[in-house]
């Protein structure tokens, strides 16, 4: 099921690909031998490692901040995270909406080939929840304030509507949750990061170019 | 309906000369207050974010003459220790020396010097506010509407924090809590004459 719109966009390697997913290592050893792969527009390009720097800023924030003892610092802290999860949250929804009008460049023929069925399902599925949770994890924390009674009023300024009343039963329901969604976005981060590491070092497929700013590299 | 009315003052007629005996005149009836009609609220704002707290606990002595609001007085007393923000993370700092300092200042008074009618049903207050051993003059408009035997008070002022003192040292940054504290309240009363 999962295999036949990838062999609608690559009908002439589909033959290949369960003969070559069983020895992955003998199709990408010569990506120079293909044509560059294509790659990902400058805008989802900008709009990914913007995020990806953000959520790395806010996961150590978030740690760090709900340490401190009540203090101007940690009210400081806590006031700047909430307008930093307004601007994930939008470049969220930005980078989801970018990639459904302008749908990303399909793995290269070679790697998709070279890639056993349960990676290319690794593949989708973490791309998806990705940006998911990118989405979930500042909705959460937006909820939580709200229920904790503090609207979130972005950059001091716009206040946004709340999400939930403030009730402190409701809000200590979902605080967890916020950062559990938190944990979840970092631990698949991870793997993200591991698997395109794993292209670049280990298959030398070429694939981290297609992200990577300023052009191909590998 | 105007019959139904009569027919509800009459009724309330009765009931207050029920109530304030057939002895009357001398002996007004006690004004009492109304405590779960009644409420205390106040905002703050912390870096632009609205916060709403209240007390839970208070009281007033009421003592008001609608047709002569120049004799009337009124006193008010706040349990400080009954303040919540409804987080308890915040609720457990409020009684602290920095904020609220209830150790040492269990309660905050209003205790008015004047009271003039400002339109119909309408009266402004003056008094002295004290709170956390820090006296100031106030005025407060208040509204006051009657249904039934019950009066109910309403208004509101905005004080300054700083010339209480509350929120000292490091919380005295207004950047972080800003210096202006909206007070909203609802003062129900029982035995306040006819408007």
């Amino acid at each position: 099921m999962a295999a036949r719109p990838v062999a609608l966009r690559q009908p002439r390697l589909d033959p290949a690909r369960h003969a070559l997913s069983m020895h992955s290592a003998s199709a990408p050893r010569h990506p120079s031998s293909a044509a560059p792969a294509p790659r990902y527009g400058g805008a989802a390009i900008a709009l990914h490692w913007l995020l990806a720097a953000l959520l790395l800023g806010m996961l150590g924030m978030g740690w760090y901040m709900t340490g401190l003892p009540f203090s101007p610092q940690r009210l400081k802290l806590y006031n700047w995270h909430k307008w930093a999860g307004v601007a994930v949250l939008a470049l969220a929804a930005l980078r989801l909406a970018w990639r459904l009008a302008q749908r990303p460049p399909p793995l290269p023929a070679r790697v998709a080939a070279a890639m056993p069925r349960w990676q290319r399902a690794a593949h989708h599925g973490v791309q998806g929840l990705l940006i998911a949770l990118s989405l979930l994890v500042p909705l959460l924390g937006w909820a939580y304030s709200s229920a904790a009674g503090f609207q979130v009023v972005f950059l001091g300024l716009v206040p946004l509507p709340d999400l939930l009343p403030a009730d402190e039963a409701l809000a200590a329901l979902v605080k967890p949750w916020h950062a559990r969604a938190a944990y979840a976005l970092a631990a698949l981060a991870l793997v993200h990061v591991l698997a395109a590491l794993k292209h670049h070092w280990l298959d030398r497929d070429g694939l981290l170019a297609r992200m990577w700013p300023g052009g191909a590299r590998a | 309906m105007p019959v139904f009315l009569s027919r509800r003052a009459a009724l309330a007629v009765l009931a207050l000369a029920a109530a304030t005996g057939a002895a009357h005149a001398q002996t007004p009836a006690p004004q009492a207050l109304l405590p779960a009609q009644s409420e205390i609220a106040f905002v703050s704002r912390q870096m632009g974010v609205p916060v709403e707290g209240r007390f839970r606990k208070f009281d007033a002595q009421l003592a008001l003459d609608p047709a002569r609001p120049e004799a009337g007085r009124v006193a008010l007393t706040v349990d400080m220790a009954s303040a919540t923000l409804g987080a308890r993370e915040v609720d457990a700092e409020l009684p602290k020396a920095a904020w609220f300092n209830v150790a040492r200042f269990a309660q905050a008074t209003f205790q008015s010097t004047g009271i003039r009618a400002s339109g119909p049903g309408r009266y402004e207050v003056r008094g002295t506010l004290a709170i956390k051993g820090h006296e100031q003059p106030l005025t407060v408009p208040v509204s006051l509407a009657q249904s039934g035997a019950t009066t109910l008070a309403t208004g509101s002022f905005t004080l300054k924090r700083l010339a209480f003192k509350i929120g000292e040292n490091e919380w005295a940054d207004t950047s972080m809590v800003a210096d202006d504290v909206q007070v909203r309240f609802k003062l129900a009363f029982s035995g306040v004459p006819k408007l």
